[in-house]
Order: structure tokens, then C-alpha cells, then sequence
């Protein structure tokens, strides 16, 4: 069963980096992304809009795999910051679950 | 078994909180490079070091610990080394440099102050009150003790009377430039990178050089600094012909080395496809500008590809001896 957990949501959307409601969901990140993850970076901040907070939990591993390298952003057509996205999430692990 | 991530990442900030550096390399240690070229101390001009080249040999020690660990029931031992890092420096243990790496990257950071003092800029150095600029710390969303390092590296500057910095590595430059002004009310630091402040200068080639020289962008310098064009207006009067690889400029292909520590086998491999595209330049030599990239790409390139800091190619032109 996937939950959906709204504190999530209001947690990582509320953060003034976090612009990924911009995305057009065009896939050219995950198309030009180096390392090649299907879930880099387009459907992890689906998961995250949609609060799916397990799901991103889920792929933290992928979460800290992301170069931060903005290859995707020179290539985003919707000006999406993504590798400050990105970070947003890091945030929320190494604070919530890392305890740092 | 993969590397536990938040015990890796753990490790490298309760370092940043008890030691001030999320490797283990004491101030004095750090400081050494400069020994005898006679930089004053401190100024309203300081180079600032950021201690990015310094850490680079004990990073290189610790990935290839973390290499052995990765994928193994030996990757239980870095929770295990988190625990006890607390109380003794573990992670002294586990980072022990090559005296040849650390040798190297100083004489790097030589090579960048002789540069500015061919090109007759007047700058001063902290020496051991020089702090790292907390790059990682961000970079892993460890935000709290990032912020809270920060402003200690900001008050510390200020209470030297320091106006503006010339930087050395493109994530000190990014932490300094568009990183420390969002979290610090009132932020007046001026921050050049050396390859920008060289190319603003009239500095001249006092030996011939030539050679065919491939540029390998930071994506650091290229998407977030945009420093690309000062490393080719240097090279070019410095005397080389530079080529582009295939993905330069703007659209640069990473190294992978900026999740070494936590992936070494995967930023291995992104590194390995960089060397690919950089070897069909078939040039000379390859120039970086960024040590993490310099390590990462020699380790991938092997004997295959020769490759240097963009510092090295400049000091044979441009400084005497």
C-alpha cells in the first residue's frame, strides 16, 4: 500500500529551494543524468510532491548518488533547480533519519 | 553490503563540528605549502585555500580504505569507527596520506601563489587560521552543522579585517561566493577565483612552452560559477593550443568524484567515461582545475591519458624557475 503523508509534502514543498512544481515532466534530466538512474531526478520529486515519503525513503541510496553536477539543469527547459532540490531532500534525510 | 550512507556522511560532520574538517589534517599540516615563499600574514586580500587541495591526499587514503569496505561485511566497521571517532580520531586511521600526494597537492597550491606573484597581485594568507569552507557539508544536506560552520569561517575572516578572497578550487569558490551570502545577514566578502583574477592581469609568458592541451570544465567553475573562458584565455597566452573534449564548457561531463566517499565503485566508472571522451582529444596532456576532478580522472585514466592541474601548465610559462 503507498501512503501519502501530507506533513511530508508541506515539509519539503515549503522550503524556498524546492521548485520542482516547475517540472513539465519532459524527461530530459533523466535522459542527459551521468549516472544513469531512471529514478534521477524527474520521479523522485514526483514522489516527493505527491508526499510519498516512503518511496523516497525507499531509494536513499539514489537520493545521495545525484553528482549535483546540474548537467540536467543546463538542459531543463522549465528552469527547475534541481541540484538545490535535490539537497532539499538530503535535508530532510540527514536531519530526520541520519539525526545530523 | 554498500557503505552505510548516513554513517559515512556522519563521520565526515561530526568531524566538521569537533575538528573543523571533515578529514583529519591539523591547521599546521595544512598551512605547510606556504613555508618559504614569504606571503604575509593575513591583509584585506587573503588567497584562501580553503584546505581543498591540503584534504585531496587524505580523501585519496580514505576511498581507498572505503573501496575495501564497499559491498563487504567490512562496512559494518564504519558505524562501528563513527562511534569511537567521538571520543579518539578514528578517521585518522582511516585517511593516512602518501607523503609523494601530499607533496603534490602542495606544490599545486605553490604553483597558483607564484602564479599571482608573477602577475605582481599583492595578497596576504591566513596560514593556521585558514578554516574549510564546508563544501561536503552542504553537498550532503547536513545543514545544520554546515550553517553553523559557516558563520564561524565568516567571523573568523572578519575578525582578521579580510575584504576580499582569491580562491583556489571551484567549491570554495561556490561555498564563499553564492553559498555564504544566503545564510549570512550582511555578507561583504569580495571572492575571485585565481583563474579569474590571472586572466584580469596583464601577466606575459617569461619562458616558451606549446603543446596541445585538453580542458576538462569543473562542473563546479562551468554551471554554478561560470568560470569557463578565463582557464582557455590563459592557457592560449600561455602558448598551448587548447581542445575541447567532447561535453565541455557548460554542458562538462562530471567526474563522478563528487560522491566518491560514498560510491567509490560508481564514481569510478563516471570517471572512467570522462577519461574516454578526454582521450579522444588525443592531446599532450588534460587540464583540470579542480583537485577532486584531478583525482578522480587520474585514477580512472591509469597511464592512459596524462592529466594535471590547469596550475602546473601556467607556472611553466608564466614563473621564473
Amino acid at each position: 500500500m503507498i501512503k501519502v503523508d501530507a506533513a511530508f509534502i508541506e515539509r519539503v514543498t515549503s522550503d524556498p529551494e524546492f521548485n520542482a512544481t516547475a517540472c513539465m515532466n519532459c524527461g530530459v534530466c533523466t535522459a542527459v543524468c551521468p549516472m544513469e538512474i531512471e529514478l534521477l531526478p524527474r520521479k523522485l520529486f514526483r514522489y516527493a510532491m505527491l508526499g510519498l515519503k516512503d518511496k523516497v525513503l525507499e531509494h536513499t541510496e539514489s537520493v545521495y548518488q545525484c553528482l549535483l553536477c546540474k548537467m540536467c539543469e543546463a538542459n531543463c527547459g522549465a528552469d527547475v533547480h534541481i541540484a538545490d532540490n535535490v539537497r532539499c531532500l538530503r535535508g530532510y534525510i540527514s536531519k530526520e533519519i541520519f539525526g545530523l | 553490503m554498500p557503505l552505510p550512507t548516513g554513517d559515512v556522511i556522519g563521520l565526515m560532520v561530526d568531524n566538521l563540528k569537533r575538528r573543523k574538517t571533515v578529514f583529519p589534517i591539523s591547521p599546521r599540516k595544512a598551512a605547510a605549502w606556504a613555508r618559504d615563499l614569504g606571503i604575509p600574514r593575513g591583509g584585506e586580500t587573503v588567497l584562501y585555500t580553503g584546505s581543498l587541495y591540503q584534504l585531496l591526499p587524505y580523501m585519496v587514503a580514505a576511498v581507498k580504505n572505503m573501496e575495501l569496505m564497499e559491498n563487504s561485511i567490512l562496512s559494518r566497521m564504519v558505524t562501528v569507527g563513527r562511534f569511537f571517532n567521538r571520543f579518539i580520531n578514528v578517521s585518522a586511521f582511516i585517511a593516512r596520506p602518501s607523503g609523494a600526494d601530499v607533496k603534490r597537492y602542495g606544490g599545486i597550491i605553490r604553483n597558483i601563489a607564484r602564479l599571482l606573484q608573477a602577475a605582481g597581485v599583492g595578497f596576504g594568507y591566513l596560514y593556521e587560521d585558514e578554516l574549510y569552507a564546508g563544501a561536503l557539508a552542504y553537498d550532503m544536506g547536513a545543514d545544520a552543522a554546515f550553517e553553523a560552520h559557516a558563520k564561524l569561517v565568516y567571523d573568523g575572516l572578519k575578525q582578521h579585517g579580510v575584504r576580499s578572497l582569491i580562491t583556489i578550487d571551484p567549491h570554495t569558490t561556490n561555498m564563499l561566493r553564492s553559498v555564504y551570502p544566503n545564510l549570512i545577514d550582511g555578507y561583504d566578502l569580495e571572492v575571485k577565483s585565481y583563474l579569474e583574477v590571472l586572466a584580469a592581469t596583464d601577466v606575459k609568458p617569461v619562458r616558451e612552452v606549446s603543446g596541445r592541451v585538453a580542458v576538462h570544465d569543473s562542473c563546479v567553475y562551468a554551471r554554478y560559477e561560470g568560470v569557463i573562458d578565463e582557464p582557455r584565455e590563459l592557457l592560449t597566452r600561455a602558448g598551448y593550443s587548447v581542445l575541447e573534449p567532447n561535453e565541455a564548457r557548460k554542458l562538462t561531463h562530471c567526474c563522478g568524484g563528487p560522491i566518491e566517499s560514498l560510491f567509490p565503485g560508481t564514481a569510478h566508472e563516471i570517471g572512467k567515461k570522462r577519461v574516454q571522451q578526454l582521450a579522444a582529444c588525443h592531446a599532450d596532456g588534460v587540464a583540470t582545475m579542480c583537485p577532486i576532478c584531478m583525482a578522480t580522472l587520474q585514477k580512472a585514466a591509469g597511464a592512459e591519458v596524462r592529466i594535471d592541474d590547469i596550475s602546473g601548465y601556467l607556472a611553466k610559462a608564466f614563473c621564473e624557475g
